[in-house]
């Protein structure tokens, strides 16, 4: 078989199997969302929904039933496991309601924009090693859907259109609360894209290359593998890192849904699916923005002594697979934890936080980094 | 992550570090500006937090009369509550009740319902009625002892035991054989009596 045919069923499986695991981790991450706040809060968090298999004692022979106490006999594998899946049902049996001043078109529009491109730009993030031999065929496999050039910038300019989408719904709605909500969003994410890039701009510096897999090889074969550029670029890793919780709307930035202010911000007026939506679009935003995030400072899907980064073996391949997904887990529930901790900002201070604070470091970063990279060339 | 302090104790403020303070008012610093410090303190309270024994308390398998807490506004029972009924055995294992209906009459909620019967022959003399149905609906029940005072044969009490949450309104109406089982559970501990 030519390899164009194999690489095409390849890129199709691997856009299969990157959004079922992305769509999967949604779940999960609302599950780990609701424990861990619950435990911050000294509760114990949803635990009535279980995946529960019967009764354990109708395995016995009948004589031997009464010998095992009732309490012990029903498993319950993680207390609250199914909790998501109750939400899901109930928002999929929710009532669908249409503001009457609704703009229709944005109003259907907003749901669809918020989470398309934020799935679409899945695509350029590598999640294993570029050089699996495929079974020892000869066909090298580069485990990520898009192999493209244009590797940040493309995912930039494809994510970055998802605030299109809050922006529609906050429109569309026809409503106030939402297009405050909408207008904040417009304006958070605006500001907080630019010592975003900036950040990335020094990592890109550093690197020589906006080719998503390029970072990855660059932090795991320098420094002994540690070379990860949380290490090089401390400053643009930090910038990078509060910039990603502005552009996630996630506390402490989360003012375009600021409860107390706005009812629910820009998803006020949606019910049922169309908010199932929004919402799977906002914790998508947080997967694609922690894989970046792990891409680019923390090695991605590298790590010493487990991932060979030029090996070509499936089990490496697997294992690099296996330690990205590791990492992305443990950035998720940091900004969960993070969540917990920081109070919301005020608009004044998110601006000037944004404007007066971040951008100045980040282009100093730049600054210094340009300069220390023309002296050691 | 940057320049921590070493605060030893969440409330390192009370106790700072004299050449810190020297320099400027707590938030002057630029350690103190970049937020950093207070973030790294907030994220190991959250931590703690996260950590520290839980508050829940998994009703109604369990109950904070379970827990024995110091804690005298939820971990103690006043042995006086009015609680869940109970229908009072003699000696002999046969309901007190005698089916007079004077807690029927004395119920200011109307929530027992009592169909007498003779007594069978051999209970003897003293025993001429007993209740055939004793049917007592504690969701109407206002909890307010009367029954109890009416009663000439101290044939019902209440516990302190409280009710059970049910998933259906039939199953808090409470029979004679649910009212007289309630008597036998060694948790039911006694109200004083006057």
């Amino acid at each position: 078989m030519s390899d164009w045919v194999v690489q095409a069923i390849a890129t199709a499986v691997k856009a299969g199997l990157v959004i079922g695991i992305a769509m999967n981790i949604v779940p999960l991450l609302i599950y780990l969302e609701r424990k861990i706040s619950a435990y911050m809060q000294g509760r114990i968090g949803p635990n009535r929904v279980n995946l529960v298999l019967g009764d354990v004692r109708y395995l016995l022979p009948p004589s031997m039933r009464d010998a095992v106490p009732a309490s012990l006999s029903r498993f319950k594998l993680i207390p609250g496991s199914l909790q998501p899946l109750a939400d899901a049902v109930k928002l999929a049996f929710k009532e669908e309601i249409v503001p009457a001043s609704a703009d229709k078109v944005l109003y259907y529009l907003g749901p669809l924009v918020a989470f398309v491109p934020v799935a679409t730009a899945l695509a350029f993030i590598p999640f294993g090693t570029g050089t699996w031999d495929l079974f020892g065929t000869g066909h090298v496999i580069d485990l990520r859907i898009a192999s493209a050039d244009v590797g940040v910038l493309g995912l930039f300019a494809i994510s970055s259109l998802g605030v299109y989408g809050i922006a529609a719904g906050g429109w569309g709605s026809g409503s106030k609360f939402p297009l405050m909500g909408a207008v904040r969003a417009s304006a958070q994410m605006i500001s907080y894209e630019v010592p975003m890039g900036l950040a990335l701009l020094a990592a890109i510096a550093t690197v020589g290359s906006v080719d998503t897999q390029a970072f990855v090889y660059e932090q795991a074969t320098t420094w002994g593998g540690m070379g990860w550029l949380v290490f090089k670029q401390p400053l643009a890793a930090l910038i990078f890192l509060v910039a990603m919780f502005a552009e996630n709307n996630r506390l402490p930035f989360d003012l375009p849904e600021a409860e107390p202010e706005l009812v629910g911000g820009y998803h006020t007026e949606y019910s049922g699916l169309k908010f199932a939506l929004f919402f799977l679009g906002e914790y998508m935003a947080m997967i694609l923005m922690c894989s970046l995030f792990v891409t680019i400072f923390l090695g991605g899907w590298s790590l010493p002594f487990v991932v060979d980064p030029s090996g070509t073996s499936g089990l490496n391949a697997l294992a690099s697979g296996l330690v990205f997904l590791a990492k992305i887990m443990l950035v998720l529930n940091f900004q969960v934890w993070i969540r917990w901790t920081l109070p919301r900002f005020r608009y004044d201070q998110l601006m000037h936080l944004g404007w007066k604070v971040m951008v100045p470091l980040a282009l100093a970063n730049l600054v210094v980094t340009a300069i220390v990279l023309h002296l050691a060339a | 992550m940057g320049n921590v302090h070493d605060h030893a104790h969440d409330h390192g403020h009370d106790h700072g570090h004299g050449a810190e303070e020297e320099e400027g008012a707590p938030g002057t610093t630029l350690a103190d500006r970049t937020y950093i410090p207070a973030v790294m303190r907030g994220i190991k309270l959250t931590l703690a937090r996260f950590l520290q024994p839980k508050a829940t308390v998994q009703y109604p398998e369990e109950s904070v009369y379970d827990r024995g807490s110091d804690d005298r506004a939820i971990g103690t029972q006043n042995p006086r509550l009015r609680g869940e009924h109970i229908l009072v055995k003699d000696e002999q294992g046969r309901e007190k009740c005698v089916a007079c209906l004077l807690c029927m009459a004395a119920c200011p909620a109307l929530c027992i319902y009592i169909e007498p019967e003779a007594a069978p022959a051999d209970w003897g003399p003293d025993r001429e009625r007993r209740p055939k149905v004793f049917e007592l609906d504690m969701l109407r029940c206002i909890y307010c002892g009367y029954c109890e005072e009416a009663c000439p044969c101290d044939a019902i009490r209440l516990t302190p035991k409280l009710y059970q949450p049910t998933t259906s309104r039939l199953e808090r109406v409470y029979d004679k054989q649910r009212l007289l089982e309630n008597n036998q559970d060694a948790q039911v501990p006694q109200r004083p009596r006057k």
